[in-house]
């Protein structure tokens, strides 16, 4: 395939052709790259949706160096060769994702204190950058009750911004999907058709996908705080098919709060766990662990987070583990 | 040597006289001094009948404030637990069931909650980090005691008392204006 040369904020970097621009960012790393509420790499489809990683074109390609009139998706633009892409160096693009902050949060309940997820939630981190710290809506939000989908997965439908991750999860994943979106506009809401349960050995990724509060997980719920469990890496021998067996433990002391799938640099999960390796095996005995879980010195949950190699007391549990 | 201040005096081993010897002059010296403070100001106070007067933002013992229908207004979110730095405050978090709505204002809240007093600096961070203005720090005084476990003090002693609420306006307003 052949290499495409790029600028982005500046910085030149060379791409394969057909790569979309939020992509070309990520091979760089660090501030340039775009905020991203919906596009999920390992999802086939997503993005689009939130409108969070609007970039600006400041010139077209290398035979067309005109600027793209309008703010573009930049997850769901190609490159082209010779393209100039302005993110954070451009103030149109600041002022249009402080914009779009406001406009996922008009619905949104912001009950960060109560929620789950807070800590580790993709919409927390965005309103903090970009967003305002007052509201200017005057109307009542939207309200529903929280639902039980099945036993593991609580459903807070306030909180959601419907960037249909989780139905990609539903689609992509398990051979079924159990939920959808119905209704239109404002109106559109996550359901299982007459709440049934969704019960599918992959569901529970769904909670890991979910950029917001809306999934949780009902074994972790109210158990801790995200930022006063201590995360591990551990992986076991999974029978599942598709399955990984790599994932985080989150623990208190010597329990197993909850465990998620491993999340990349770009809060992404590329190898997903099945539901027995998430909820069933919560047991430091069920696993082998290899050393504390990243977190990036950044992150609101890095306090008290030291990566220090594996401690003694780990290493004896880890000797007991029994084999699977 | 050379003295370092000019205030020293040269001690002297010079004989007294009959007058000095006998040392009433210099008794009765001192009992005029100590007769003196008899009609002084007192520094002390008697408490606890008195006590001093404090500024509004003054830092002691803290409270849990219930809203004004007497629902608990704290929802275990621990960011004064995390803002605290002495780790002086524990929480466990729980669920509200149906039928607590006039208990717990938001769905979850703290089952537990302690607050450990030898540790607490009383820096008021905790106040500070609280989101539903739900942890005060008050003019009350933490009580002495022998037994260093009670001093680890849980919901019982500070939740706010429906019978004996607490005034906490004066400290919002301090706090605002900061």
């Amino acid at each position: 395939m052949a290499l495409i040369k790029v600028t982005i904020d500046g910085i030149e970097t060379q791409v394969e052709e057909g790569t979309s621009i939020l992509n070309a960012a990520r091979s760089i790393g660090g501030k340039i790259v775009p905020p991203a509420m919906c596009y999920y790499s390992s999802l086939k489809g997503s993005g689009g949706k939130c409108r969070t990683c609007l970039v600006k074109v400041t010139q077209g390609s290398e035979k067309d160096p005109r600027p793209m009139p309008k703010l573009v998706a930049s997850c769901s633009t190609n490159v082209m060769d010779g393209m100039v892409v302005e993110n954070t160096a451009s103030q149109d693009v600041i002022d249009a994702r402080k914009s779009i902050v406001e406009m996922l949060l008009v619905n949104h309940p912001l009950d960060c204190p109560v929620c789950d997820q807070a800590g580790e939630c993709s919409l927390q981190d965005l309103s903090y950058e970009h967003g305002l710290s007052t509201t200017r809506y005057e109307f009542e939000r939207r309200k529903f009750d929280p639902i039980d989908i099945g036993d593991h997965i609580k459903l807070h439908m306030n909180r959601c911004i419907l960037c249909y991750r989780c139905l990609m999860v539903g689609d992509q994943l398990t051979n079924e999907r159990e939920h959808g979106i119905i209704g239109r506009g404002d109106h559109a809401e996550i359901s299982t058709y007459l709440e049934k349960s969704v019960d599918n050995e992959f569901s529970g990724n769904v909670i890991d996908v979910c950029p917001v509060g809306a999934l949780t997980d009902r074994t972790f719920r109210f158990k801790s705080r995200v930022w006063f469990s201590k995360p591990l890496n551990a992986h076991r021998e999974c029978t599942t098919d598709k399955c990984s067996g790599k994932s985080v433990l989150w623990m208190s002391d010597n329990d197993v709060l909850r465990v998620t799938a491993r999340k990349d640099q770009n809060n992404e999960v590329k190898e997903f766990i099945c539901n027995t390796c998430r909820f069933d095996k919560k047991d430091v005995k069920d696993w082998v662990i290899e050393g504390p879980a990243h977190i990036s010195r950044d992150s609101v949950i890095s306090q008290n987070h030291y990566e220090l190699p594996i401690t003694h007391k780990y290493k004896a549990l880890e000797n007991t583990a029994k084999p699977q | 040597m050379q003295s370092l201040t000019n205030r020293s005096k040269i001690v002297s081993n010079k004989k007294m006289t009959f007058s000095e010897s006998i040392y009433l002059v210099a008794i009765l010296k001192g009992m005029f001094i100590t007769i003196q403070h008899f009609f002084k100001k007192k520094v002390t106070l008697d408490y606890p009948k008195m006590k001093k007067p404090v500024v509004a933002n003054y830092r002691g013992q803290h409270i849990l404030k219930r809203d004004d229908q007497g629902a608990e207004r704290c929802t275990a979110c621990g960011l004064c637990a995390v803002a605290c730095p002495a780790e002086a405050i524990t929480m466990v978090a729980a669920e509200r069931k149906k039928g607590e709505e006039n208990l717990y204002r938001e769905e979850k809240y703290a089952s537990m909650y302690e607050i450990n007093m030898l540790r607490c600096i009383f820096c008021g961070l905790c106040e500070e980090a609280c989101p539903k203005e739900a942890i005060f720090l008050t003019d009350m005084i933490v009580s002495p005691d022998q037994q260093r476990d009670k001093f680890i003090y849980g919901k019982d002693i500070l939740v706010e008392k429906m019978e004996k609420r607490y005034d906490t306006s004066k400290r919002q307003k301090h706090l605002l204006e900061k």
